[in-house]
């Protein structure tokens, strides 16, 4: 049993006792039904159209039978009084049955998904492919560490820099810069600016299309972006030499290290 | 003692698999087994491929529950992802688990931190092998954190209902290049300071309270011992502290935003 909200129980109550009363008053003078219903109809709070509606259906019915049409209805006082009245199931209050509550659209309340969507068990599809990931960059990592030793220079000294100094190759990028701007531009301004407004991406683009045929602008700019840095990083690793001066590798050998 | 008898007149080979059934069969009706291993688990008597076990894998495994029960078909093709948050995760596990090892042997000290690594290299069983791994899984990280970072713009995969979790893997990028960094110091070698020292310089410029930035960094108006042990915390303890915080909410938001996105 569903709860019923307290305005509608309150409702019902009132209607109730009205078709009570319009009884009580029908019953001697069958004549005067045509105006009770009338009045009742006035002081319930159904439109006038609906009204209408029900009264001509009720009229090709032929009064008397003409209930159970409607889809989202609720049987108009619940039928008890009627039932307890013995009277025919036409009659209440109003001289109509039913009464039209609310239209609930579908989707209001439901989730309806239109599209089920292909899914797949994590296990094994999805655990197998990243455990093979796993095992693999793990093999390259182990076999490249068995060739490839790290680096471990002589013991830091500050009284002899290196020729070039380079920082990591992550912030070569920034180092190359540092040779066209000033350092506050190169090393502040200009990766600050580029870190907030990659992180303010999301709320910038408001194409909400993800196909790269409809955001052109967006790939292109953020390939430019990535490119340019690219090429800092690979200028600053290995086209810079003693002084950080402009060299080719094949020329001057390698001033790098990872 | 007839089946006794059958038994011996049964090839060797057919004897060991026997027993070695046997034991299999009675350590997995064992309470203790059993206590192990939840329901669905694959090493339980009687795994069978059914759907039912297939949820219970990843339901009932505290490691694998980070996956939703079924994910979406295309979500599975490594072409779409390349693996490559994934590889940037796993490469942090690769990471910790090496760079525990080398905590062993390492003092930050200006005084000892070269030669431990010295002689950890020379001294030490697999030594120098697990600080290659830790050296090059590092370097990979930057690389694969990077790229994970350029796969999901291209994806527009930062579009709605996703923005906040572009902005959390946009920190996740920069907690990666200061591990990175921080580490880059610890060796105490020409190679580390000097690296080290260009790129404090550049912090030295930020605007307003440039040389307050440089200071804390530094514990000091110059790179040294104090430098050293600050950055050793900061390298093995804060951030991947913080790391793991954030890894954690990007990784919750993946599924609370309806898992990865696409197809495209």
């Amino acid at each position: 049993m569903t709860e019923v909200p307290e305005h509608l129980r309150k409702r019902a109550e009132e209607a109730r006792a009205k078709a009570a009363a319009a009884k009580g008053a029908d019953a001697p003078a069958p004549e005067a039904a045509e105006q009770t219903p009338e009045q009742a109809e006035a002081a319930s709070k159904i439109p006038a159209h609906l009204l209408e509606r029900s009264r001509a259906a009720k009229a090709a019915a032929g009064g008397g039978e003409g209930g159970g049409t409607a889809t989202a209805v609720a049987t108009e006082a619940s039928a008890a009084p009627v039932a307890a009245a013995g009277g025919p199931v036409a009659t209440g209050p109003g001289g109509h049955t039913q009464r039209l509550l609310t239209v609930v659209k579908s989707g209001s309340i439901q989730d309806v998904k239109a599209v089920p969507q292909d899914k797949v068990h994590t296990w094994p599809h999805l655990l197998v492919v990243e455990f093979a990931a796993a095992l693999f960059i793990t093999a390259f990592t182990l076999i490249f560490s068995i060739f490839v030793n790290a680096p471990l220079l002589e013991l830091a000294n500050f009284n002899q820099t290196p020729n070039p100094s380079k920082a990591p190759w992550y912030f070569l990028g920034l180092q190359e810069l540092l040779t066209m701007f000033h350092p506050m531009v190169a090393g502040v301004t200009i990766p600050g600016i580029g870190l907030f407004v990659l992180i303010l991406a999301p709320y910038i683009d408001r194409n909400p299309s993800p196909k790269p045929e409809d955001r052109k602008f967006a790939v292109s700019l953020m390939t430019v972006h990535l490119m340019f840095w690219a090429t800092l990083v690979l200028i600053g690793s290995f086209f810079r030499g003693p002084g950080f001066n402009f060299v080719f590798p094949w020329e001057a050998g390698l001033f790098f290290e990872l | 003692m007839a089946t006794t008898d059958e038994e011996v007149k049964k090839p060797l080979p057919q004897r060991m698999q026997d027993q070695v059934s046997q034991i299999t069969e009675s350590v997995q009706s064992s309470q203790a087994w059993n206590s192990i291993f939840r329901p669905g688990s694959i090493f339980r008597k009687g795994y069978t491929d059914s759907p039912r076990n297939r949820s219970y894998v990843i339901m009932n495994s505290v490691l694998y529950h980070l996956h939703p029960v079924k994910v979406k078909r295309h979500a599975v093709k490594v072409s779409y992802t390349l693996c490559l948050g994934g590889l940037s995760f796993f490469l942090f596990i690769l990471l910790t688990v090496t760079g525990i090892f080398l905590m062993f042997f390492y003092r930050p000290t200006a005084a000892a931190a070269w030669n431990d690594i010295y002689t950890l290299q020379n001294s030490v069983t697999f030594g120098l092998l697990v600080r290659n791994m830790h050296r090059w899984a590092a370097h990979l990280m930057v690389l694969s954190v990077f790229l994970h970072m350029a796969r999901v713009f291209y994806h527009g995969a930062y579009k709605p209902p996703r923005e906040f979790n572009w902005v959390i893997g946009v920190n996740l990028l920069q907690f990666t290049l200061l591990l990175s960094f921080t580490g880059y110091l610890l060796p105490w070698d020409q190679l580390a300071l000097w690296a080290v020292t260009v790129g404090t310089n550049m912090m030295g410029y930020t605007p307003v309270f440039g040389e307050q930035v440089r200071f804390v960094l530094l514990g000091g108006v110059e790179i040294g011992t104090d430098t050293l042990l600050r950055w050793y915390v900061l390298h093995v303890l804060l951030l991947p502290f913080v790391l793991v915080i954030f890894m954690a909410i990007h990784f919750w938001r993946v599924r609370k935003d309806g898992g990865i996105s696409g197809p495209l």
